[in-house]
């Protein structure tokens, strides 16, 4: 219990910590705010500058800003885009559904190819593994955007196979989740080739054999659970690599989603949104963390009594 | 000899990366960046090695000209990142509890996020351009480093020679430069190795999104974003400048791995 609830209060501390940069980087911003927001080329007139200022509060304290801040996120708002004058909470709800929708068909592609390689090659002869260990490495050193390109030029504008650019359904889903994958799958087989050969190598491997089970049935019934706890310390870093590529699959293709907003947002300075993003980022890591925690005891029962303990 | 042929062949292979860097001149003596609308998206040939792009520049120019700005950023980058990373980590791990919670509990909530989203926020509050994208990336990828060497100059700090030395009433700053640094060295430069190939890619994909280096000068990750609208007549615009990144980053990524089992433990 205690090992749970202090990664909840280390959770918390990542989003406190979260909210905080949003509001320094807000106000870090070289120049006045408002300026930005009403953009170069504006003719507006002092009185009615001062007039934004006092509306989003601007003329206010330092502390009294930051402690509205943390107020106002606190209730779930996350304010007003300067850009599409629309809430941030909205926009980004908006744009969620495609992302997600990527993100979840790049995992499930990464995790299959990962499987694959990692169960066919693990521990066999060393022109397999040699072959796996080539193709994990040029899987991690794939630009995502080159692969995109690749497979855009390849597949939809000679081949004709995929739609080109936008559009909505399955076929439209296939070549950005291949191009979001691949990198992953990469670091995935990588990791998982190495937890099952050293699972492999462990004495219950062997006496598993000896009871007579086959080759592949100890892979995949007794090693490749092993092999999953350290996939499982990779869940951190797999959100983080899922949402910073999405931005650049999601411009490849043309795409609407969470990365092509945040990418519309720098591009605009608009401050709200970035940070609105920055926020749900480290809130899905955290909550992400967590869940994995909690997974990490179904796949390992020898934690489970260390918690109760 | 058999373990060292990876190592040599991406050495070889860095060279003419290298070469194209440090003096473009010497591999291709046209202008990356004169006009010839007259040839413009011509087909890789004898003429043209990769063909020409939308504006008749030549293709093999500039990806040759672009590889300075390309392997520079992703070089300031990480450089900037491990010199920073060093510093701050050594602070954490030497500096007391307050400094060392200041920093981690920092470090923390910048690697809870995309190192891309973390780039695109400081790139969002300074503005684009080339210096901006290269301090995006470094403040990205400082908390990696300071957390390493963190782990390092506690290790160290702990060991026995360490101990003796102190015994021998070394002054402070001597302990940190001469005992301490170089033990913390090994595993920060296996990960700098690996470091730079993620700097590279990260500092072309900005490229990319057009927030480093402005047309018409040449650089990897803009060429793609270029070519990217030509390439139902021209799949050569998509295909060059990206395949210089990926050869670069793999090579690089074979001498990290190499090094990585020189010094045991930098497992990134």
């Amino acid at each position: 219990m205690r090992t749970l609830l202090k990664r909840l209060v280390a959770g918390l501390a990542v989003l406190y910590g979260a909210a905080s940069l949003a509001f320094l980087s807000l106000h870090l911003i070289p120049g006045d705010p408002v300026a930005i927001l009403l953009g170069p080329a504006t003719t507006a007139s002092p009185e009615v500058r001062r007039q934004i200022s006092a509306e989003l509060g601007f003329d206010r304290p330092l502390l009294t800003q930051y402690l509205g801040h943390l107020g106002r996120l606190a209730s779930g708002d996350l304010g007003s885009s300067y850009q599409l004058q629309r809430p941030v909470g909205w926009l980004i709800a908006d744009q969620l559904g495609p992302t997600v929708q990527l993100a979840v068909a790049a995992i499930v592609v990464a995790l299959a190819l990962a499987l694959i390689s990692a169960i066919t090659t693990a521990g066999r002869h060393p022109a397999a593994r040699a072959l796996a260990s080539a193709w994990e490495l040029t899987a991690v050193s794939l630009p995502s955007y080159w692969l995109g390109v690749l497979l855009l030029t390849a597949f939809s504008f000679h081949l004709r196979l995929f739609p080109i650019i936008g559009g909505d359904g399955p076929a439209a889903l296939v070549l950005p989740a291949v191009t979001l994958a691949l990198p992953i799958a990469g670091v995935l087989a990588q990791v998982l080739r190495e937890g099952l050969e050293s699972a492999l190598a462990q004495p219950f491997a062997l006496t598993a054999r000896a009871r007579g089970l086959s080759q592949t049935a100890v892979r995949l019934r007794h090693a490749l659970r092993h092999a999953a706890g350290s996939l499982a310390t990779l869940a951190g870093w797999l959100v983080g690599t899922l949402l910073g590529g999405a931005v650049l699959v999601e411009t490849v293709f043309g795409r609407p989603g969470l990365g092509a907003l945040t990418l519309q947002a720098v591009q605009n300075r608009d401050m709200p949104v970035v940070m609105g993003v920055v926020l749900v980022s480290a809130l899905t890591f955290v909550v992400i963390s967590a869940l994995v925690d909690l997974l990490y005891l179904a796949i390992d029962p020898r934690l489970r009594g260390a918690v109760v303990a | 000899m058999r373990r060292y042929w990876p190592l040599l062949v991406s050495c070889l292979v860095l060279v003419p990366f290298g070469v194209a860097a440090a003096v473009p001149e010497l591999l291709s003596d046209a202008s990356p960046i004169a006009i010839d609308p007259v040839n413009a998206l011509l087909p890789p040939g004898t003429r043209h090695w990769f063909g020409t792009d939308q504006l008749g520049r030549d293709l093999f120019t500039r990806v040759v000209h672009g590889a300075r700005p390309s392997l520079l950023i992703g070089a300031g980058a990480t450089a900037a990142a491990v010199v920073a990373g060093g510093l701050l980590g050594l602070a954490a791990a030497l500096g007391g509890r307050a400094a060392d919670q200041v920093v981690m509990r920092v470090a923390d909530v910048l690697m809870s996020l995309p190192q891309l989203l973390v780039a695109l926020v400081v790139i969002a509050v300074l503005g684009a351009g080339t210096t901006n994208l290269v301090l995006a990336i470094a403040i990205a990828f400082t908390p990696g480093y300071a957390r390493v060497v963190r782990a390092e100059a506690l290790v160290v700090r702990g060991s026995g020679y360490v101990e003796s030395a102190k015994g021998l009433g070394l002054r402070r700053s001597v302990l940190i430069v001469r005992h301490i640094l170089p033990n913390a060295v090994g595993p920060l430069l296996v990960l700098a190795t690996v470091g730079f190939g993620t700097a590279l890619i990260a500092g072309s994909g900005l490229g990319f999104l057009g927030f480093g280096t402005q047309p018409p000068a040449p650089e990897w990750g803009a060429m793609l974003a270029e070519g990217r609208d030509f390439l139902e007549t021209a799949w050569w615009l998509g295909v060059f400048p990206g395949a210089a990144i990926t050869v670069t980053v793999i090579a690089v990524n074979v001498l990290g791995r190499a090094a990585r089992g020189r010094f045991a433990g930098g497992k990134p």
